[in-house]
């Protein structure tokens, strides 16, 4: 030990000298690789950083793709992607932590909240996207059962729909708690004999109408369009009492079916005001639902969304340099 | 052959003995049997009445106004004093120092994204850390784990992770020790502290992050504001009792040599306390970890983000490995604050094997070397950004995926109808009985049980509690929410049982599950969920299973430490007296551990209690969801808020009622007429 | 007594709720424990004591456990806040003494050694003797310089480096008794230092303090519940019982004139002739002893007498300050050696 000891004090030295050493050649490179890869970036205007909102279902994450790869190689911008719930997402306008969100489902409270009272964002215009959401049974159902799509049959088969989480009634499955949604209040106000359990996100609810399909079970749940699972398993809307303006303002005594909405981008104030070419580019993003549904598709088939990206805006150049003319 | 003969007729006075002395039901028996007696009564005469229960969509004017706070907030921020005084610059103080950390770390906001320090001399800088504050070992695990974050195709999220928890423990010790330290030197500050920490305990980590975002916004600022609140309570516990548990004896010789208040702190105090404060921070780093973790749903960068992701994907494949990370950064922040209390244990130095010359040489050479390392992953991108060809990741999730996939192809028979039965057998009509009572018969049910443990003062805090909860307008979900927690304890108690048993019987049995356990407990409970997920659904099972992963860890420890604390003489003359290894379980080892038993069954709870939130996130009911669905919804804002208060005061009774079941003799004081 | 190194003046402790008012209270005070606790939920560990310790003197506190001898010691430098009465350490008044100067006191004039002997384990016996040194602001060779030379006056050279859970239990009292003795103290208070020792470890440790005092001549205030060890070690010794003095004197005072049972019954199982001296065995002197008999100093301890007595024929006579006082022959000491026959 006693040696081992000795021998470490001598030559330890040494490698000290010949660390240093290296530090030193090291240190002779100069800049860090940031700021070089910073000056060795895009030329033209700087883009700076944006900040995406990422929500939790497909549709979104491919407009956000799609955004954040023309923002990223066509622009040279910073994306920095963000996880985020639907309405924590607002509150990211407020804090700086988010710049673009890239698909916005109404939401006339935040709306209210965010751009016209405290004016940290601002409506970035429509995605070119109409959104419907509502109740919706797997094909096999409609062909059986033929009246079911009209909600005031609904109760008749509330027995069909009962599960061990329903405690006895039937089971409208809803997906992430965070989605907009009516359903606690529907089934309350239209008298229903339903129960309203959440699978927790898009995956769950896809899942289960899939297996539900395939199984013949019987399954009611919400659900939404665009959405890339429809081509796969066309599934049947149910037909709750049509909407009507203003009839779903209260979101406790809403009785009514959900509206179409007409889906936008939002963007914060700061990035706005900084007149990036990023802000610009999500101005200008507009697209169909054949368009979000390809690429939610190639995404859902093992793409990454990156990738899946690319091969869209390779296929549609046209469109692309449109959004930033 | 005759002694066998001769053991025959002895078993017959043994059973005589047995039925002998046939005890008078006690007073707490009684109240207990007649406290379950009108419980049942008034379930089957009354069912259905007077329930109390609350639709999901319906608010009370309560809830209405808490949401006014929400508006309010929103109304304020810009100008009232509060926000520009207070709330604001915190914010921007803390968020200076997370960004510190994360850039330095993780990645900057430009260019390529690239930290300050690269990858290689971030490896290097820890491995470097952990070596002098521990040992070579624990150096060499951090150099690997890092490096395999990167081989995960995880580095940056691992790193982001791994700033904000640096970040957040040290404004937790800035916050934290100094407490501590009052509170162990003044009984006053620590009669007023213990309360505060006890309620910060008791609070689900989930219920203020939705306050928090809304005073604080998103962003690491708040993730790590939440983290402190998290992980200081620990932290001040361990301090205040690392001062206070040094003896009087040496307390008072050192003030027999004239000591000031200051020379006393750091002479004595501080030294001695070391230990426990180290072990203090360890906990603390565990906290903060968990914490930080969930914190992503409030916007903080890293792992947890890609767990959520993956949660909401149902992408089992990217939680494990995500869920791996996070596992492997627990174990290396826990071996490395733990060598550094073995580090900081007195008279450890004496053990070491290298001179403190020699060590200090070393450190300097290694030193040298990491700054040489660091510049390099300033200058080189090789060093900067973890090698793209070395990652691994997708690899390990579509691996992870094609498995998962096989298991929940061929097992989804056996989970699902595991999941119906004993949902159906007895989670339901368990939860039946606790919603569709009258909240009066509950009430007073409660009330008796409580008066039973623990007399009139607890019989009053119970009734308090349930009043609060009422007053919060949310009985039928607590009824719900209890309803869960209270099977999934009792599944812990029996794993507790059986595995504590087990386990403080043999040696090997306990080296076998201690490495186990302490996996389970360094684990944060968001990781498990998604495998859970995707075996069971989203049901209240699983959120029962997930509370049932996180809780039996402590509660089979303290069982086994319960049962193998028990003096070896008394197990001895138990055996040398014929006992069969049963008879000794059941007649010796469980009572004389009682008192270990109960409080398995309260710190069970606690935990399950705990994880009845991010529970919600996988499909439990009751408040769990309120508090999810409040954070993610402004409109039920309000609701969430309060359902987060009333898991509070839940978990304050329940507490307290096990507790007084802990404390309680194990036979009550015969009665003055048995007298 | 000219100058005492301490001297204690009516000193009460009295713990419990509003315990201030016991003493200066007639009829509270002179309640027994058990009534005083009923009525006020007082305790009385130090009742209204007064005592005076000469320099140089080796003072006992004996009793049993729960007698307030260790309360008592710990009031003479205020460890335990003294509830009433004077405790004065050359003439100045401890308990009027300002934090600053009791401090002083406690690093510079009067040090202790305790029972569970209070070691820092943090720290190697150097760091542990020098400990009183350092909270005093000396520099650290100096200090350092001076617990080496302390640590091998206690027997430890060679140990400077070592930890206190490294070394026996008679090792550590020796650092503890390092340490009182490394700020050079007028006083040192010992805590039953030595009850917690193995009784051959104890032996040498009395030893030690008996050859330290006769080396340094320190004042010593020693509690012990060992009658042997107070025999032992004690110029005088104070005997206490629940917070009382019972006797105070000298060991052959006790041992010869027990002051009640309670003494008595103490002092029973000693062996007498160890303790008493001559003085207590002495008779008139008779006419038939011839007036060149062998002659013994009355403070001679009579086991010393014995082959004297035993060898000569005749009575031993016995003197004082060289006057012939009486004298003694075998008979009074098989007495001594045989006190249950000699009373039977």
């Amino acid at each position: 030990m006693k040696k081992a000891e000795r021998l470490i004090k001598r030559t330890l030295p040494a490698m000290a000298g010949a660390a240093a050493a290296a530090l030193f050649l090291a240190g002779c490179g100069g800049a860090s690789v940031n700021q070089t890869a910073a000056a060795a970036g895009a030329s033209g205007t700087p883009c700076g950083t944006v900040n995406v909102a990422m929500n939790a279902w497909v549709g979104y994450t491919a407009d956000a793709a799609v955004y954040s790869y023309v923002a990223k190689n066509k622009l040279g911008c910073t994306v920095v992607q963000k996880d985020l719930n639907e309405q924590v997402s607002w509150q990211g306008f407020a804090s700086g932590e988010v710049d673009v969100i890239m698909e916005n489902w109404g939401h006339a409270d935040l709306t209210k909240q965010y751009i016209t009272d405290q004016k940290v964002a601002v409506d970035a215009g429509p995605t070119g996207n109409e959104g419907h959401i509502g109740w919706y049974v797997p094909p096999w159902m409609a062909e059986k059962y033929p009246d079911i799509t009209d909600g005031k049959n609904l109760n008749k088969y509330a027995s069909l729909f009962t599960t061990s989480e329903s405690g006895g009634k039937g089971q409208v499955l809803d997906g992430d708690p965070a989605f907009v949604t009516n359903d606690e209040a529907l089934v309350k106000n239209l008298n229903l004999d339903y129960k309203v359990v959440f699978a927790g996100s898009e995956a769950a609810l896809i899942q289960s109408f899939r297996t539900a399909q395939q199984n013949k079970t019987p399954l009611l749940g919400y659900f939404y369009e665009p959405q890339w699972f429809l081509s796969e398993v066309p599934l049947k809307k149910v037909n709750l009492p049509a909407w009507t303006e203003g009839c779903d303002s209260n979101p406790e005594t809403v009785a009514c079916d959900y509206p179409t909405y007409k889906l936008n981008k939002v963007i914060s104030k700061k990035l706005d005001d900084s007149g990036s070419a990023a802000a610009k580019l999500a101005k200008g993003f507009t697209w169909t639902n054949e368009d979000q549904n390809s690429v939610a598709t190639d995404i859902q088939g093992g793409m990454t969304p990156e990738a899946a990206a690319k091969k869209w805006v390779d296929a549609h150049q046209s469109a692309v340099d449109k959004w930033l003319s | 052959m005759s002694a066998l003969v001769q053991e025959r007729p002895t078993a017959q006075p043994a059973a005589v003995i047995v039925s002998e002395p046939r005890r008078r039901p006690s007073r707490r028996t009684i109240l207990l049997l007649s406290a379950a007696a009108v419980w049942i009564l008034g379930f089957l005469v009354l069912n259905g009445t007077a329930t109390l229960a609350l639709p999901a969509s319906e608010l009370t004017d309560l809830h209405r106004s808490l949401n006014q706070f929400n508006a309010w907030v929103g109304a304020n921020r810009a100008d009232n004093p509060l926000f520009l005084y207070v709330f604001t610059p915190l914010r921007s103080a803390v968020d200076a120092v997370a960004n510190l950390f994360t850039t330095t770390f993780a990645a900057t906001a430009t260019g390529l994204r690239l930290p300050e320090i690269g990858w290689l001399g971030t490896v290097g800088l820890l491995t470097w850390i952990a070596l002098a504050v521990g040992n070579l070992r624990v150096a060499l695990l951090t150099a690997a784990v890092f490096v395999f974050f990167g081989i995960q195709g995880l580095f940056v999220e691992a790193t982001y992770t791994f700033a904000l928890v640096l970040t957040s423990v040290l404004l937790t010790l800035l916050l934290g020790i100094p407490l501590g330290i009052l509170a162990g030197i003044y009984t006053r500050v620590a009669k007023v502290i213990t309360p505060v920490l006890d309620f910060m305990q008791t609070l689900p980590t989930f219920v203020y992050l939705a306050p928090l975002a809304l005073v604080f916004l998103i962003g690491p600022a708040s993730a790590v504001i939440a983290t402190v609140i998290y992980a200081a309570p620990p932290v001040i516990r361990l301090t205040a009792h690392g001062i206070r548990r040094i003896p009087d004896n040496t307390r008072e010789a050192s003030d027999s040599l004239g000591t000031t208040g200051l020379q006393r702190l750091l002479t004595l105090q501080l030294p001695m306390a070391r230990r426990t404060i180290v072990m203090g921070i360890n906990q603390g780093t565990m906290a903060a970890l968990s914490m930080v973790t969930i914190a992503a749903l409030i916007a903080a960068p890293g792992l947890g983000q890609t767990v959520i992701r993956a949660l909401q994907s149902l992408d089992v494949g990217t939680a494990v490995n995500a869920g791996l990370s996070i596992v492997l950064l627990a174990i290396v922040l826990d071996r490395v604050t733990t060598a550094a209390s073995r580090r900081a244990e007195p008279g450890a130095a004496r053990s070491r094997r290298l001179g403190r010359r020699t060590r200090n040489i070393i450190l300097g050479v290694a030193l040298a070397v990491v700054l040489a390392m660091v510049q390099l992953s300033r200058t080189m991108l090789w060093a900067a950004a973890f090698p793209a060809d070395l990652n691994v990741g997708p690899q390990i999730v579509q691996a992870v995926n094609a498995a998962s996939h096989w298991l929940q192809s061929n097992l989804s028979l056996f989970t699902v109808s595991l999941r119906e039965g004993v949902t159906g057998a007895i989670l339901n009509p368990f939860q039946s009985l606790l919603t569709d009572t009258p909240f009066y018969i509950l009430v007073m049910v409660f009330a008796i049980v409580a008066y039973a443990l623990g007399g009139w003062k607890l019989a009053a805090l119970t009734t308090a509690c349930l009043a609060v909860i009422i007053f919060l307008g949310l009985w039928s979900d607590s009824m719900v929410t209890l309803a869960g927690t209270l099977v999934a304890t009792a599944v812990v108690m029996v794993l507790g049982i059986v595995f504590g048993v087990a386990m403080g019987r043999s040696d090997r049995v306990d080296q076998l599950m201690r490495p186990l356990l302490d996996a389970g407990q360094t684990m944060p409970s968001f990781v498990y969920l998604v495998p859970f997920l995707g075996l069971f659904g989203a049901t209240r099972f699983t959120a029962i299973i997930a509370g049932i992963i996180y809780a039996a860890p402590v509660a089979i420890k303290i069982t086994a430490d319960g049962i193998s604390g028990i003096s070896p003489t008394v197990v001895e003359s138990a055996v040398a007296s014929g006992s069969t290894p049963w008879q000794v379980i059941t007649k010796v080892q469980l009572p004389m551990a009682r008192q270990s038993l109960a409080l398995a069954a309260n710190q069970g709870l606690i935990y399950v209690l705990a994880m009845v939130v991010v529970g919600a996130l996988v499909g439990a009911g009751g408040l769990g969801y309120d508090v999810v669905a409040g954070f993610v919804q402004s409109s039920i804002f309000g609701k969430g808020l309060a359902a987060g208060l009333a898991i509070v005061f839940l978990g304050i009774m329940m507490d307290r009622m096990t507790q007084a079941a802990a404390a309680a003799p194990a036979r009550s004081i015969p009665s003055k007429t048995t007298a | 007594m000219n100058n005492p190194a301490i001297s204690v003046r009516s000193l009460w402790k009295v713990f419990g709720p509003g315990g201030e008012k016991i003493p200066g209270n007639r009829e509270l005070s002179a309640l027994g424990s058990a009534e005083l606790l009923e009525r006020t939920k007082c305790v009385a560990a130090v009742r209204n004591l007064s005592f005076d310790v000469a320099k140089g003197e080796v003072f006992v506190v004996m009793g049993l456990s729960g007698s307030g001898k260790s309360t008592l010691i710990r009031c003479l430098t205020r460890l335990i806040e003294p509830t009433s009465g004077q405790v004065l350490v050359d003439g100045n008044d401890v308990l009027k003494a300002g934090v600053a100067e009791l401090r002083e006191l406690r690093r510079r004039k009067v040090s202790m050694v305790f029972q569970h002997f209070g070691l820092l384990p943090h720290r190697t016996v150097l760091d542990n003797v020098s400990y009183g040194l350092q909270i005093r602001g000396t520099g650290r060779n100096e200090r350092h310089a001076k617990a080496r030379e302390i640590i091998e006056l206690v027997g430890l050279k060679g140990y400077e480096q070592h930890y206190p859970d490294q070394l026996s239990g008679g090792m550590q009292q020796r650092v503890g008794l390092g340490r009182a003795l490394a700020g050079d103290p007028d006083t040192i208070l010992f805590d039953e230092p030595f009850s917690a020792l193995d009784p051959l470890i104890r032996r040498d440790m009395q030893a030690e303090v008996i050859r330290l005092h006769k080396d340094m001549g320190k004042t010593m205030v020693f509690v012990t519940h060992d009658l042997s060890e107070a025999l032992k070690l004690g110029d005088r010794i104070l005997i206490m019982r629940n917070g009382e003095p019972v006797q105070c004197g000298t060991g052959d005072d006790l041992v010869g004139s027990p002051a009640d049972k309670y003494i008595e019954d103490f002092v029973s199982e000693v062996p007498r002739a160890d303790v008493l001296t001559l003085k207590w065995i002495t008779r008139p002197v008779a006419d038939s002893t011839p007036g060149d008999a062998a002659v013994l100093n009355s403070r001679m301890i009579i086991r010393d007498a014995i082959p004297a007595v035993m060898h000569s024929s005749c009575p031993v006579l016995v003197e004082e300050g060289g006057r012939i006082t009486g004298q003694i022959d075998r008979d009074s000491i098989l007495s001594v050696l045989q006190p249950a026959e000699a009373a039977a």
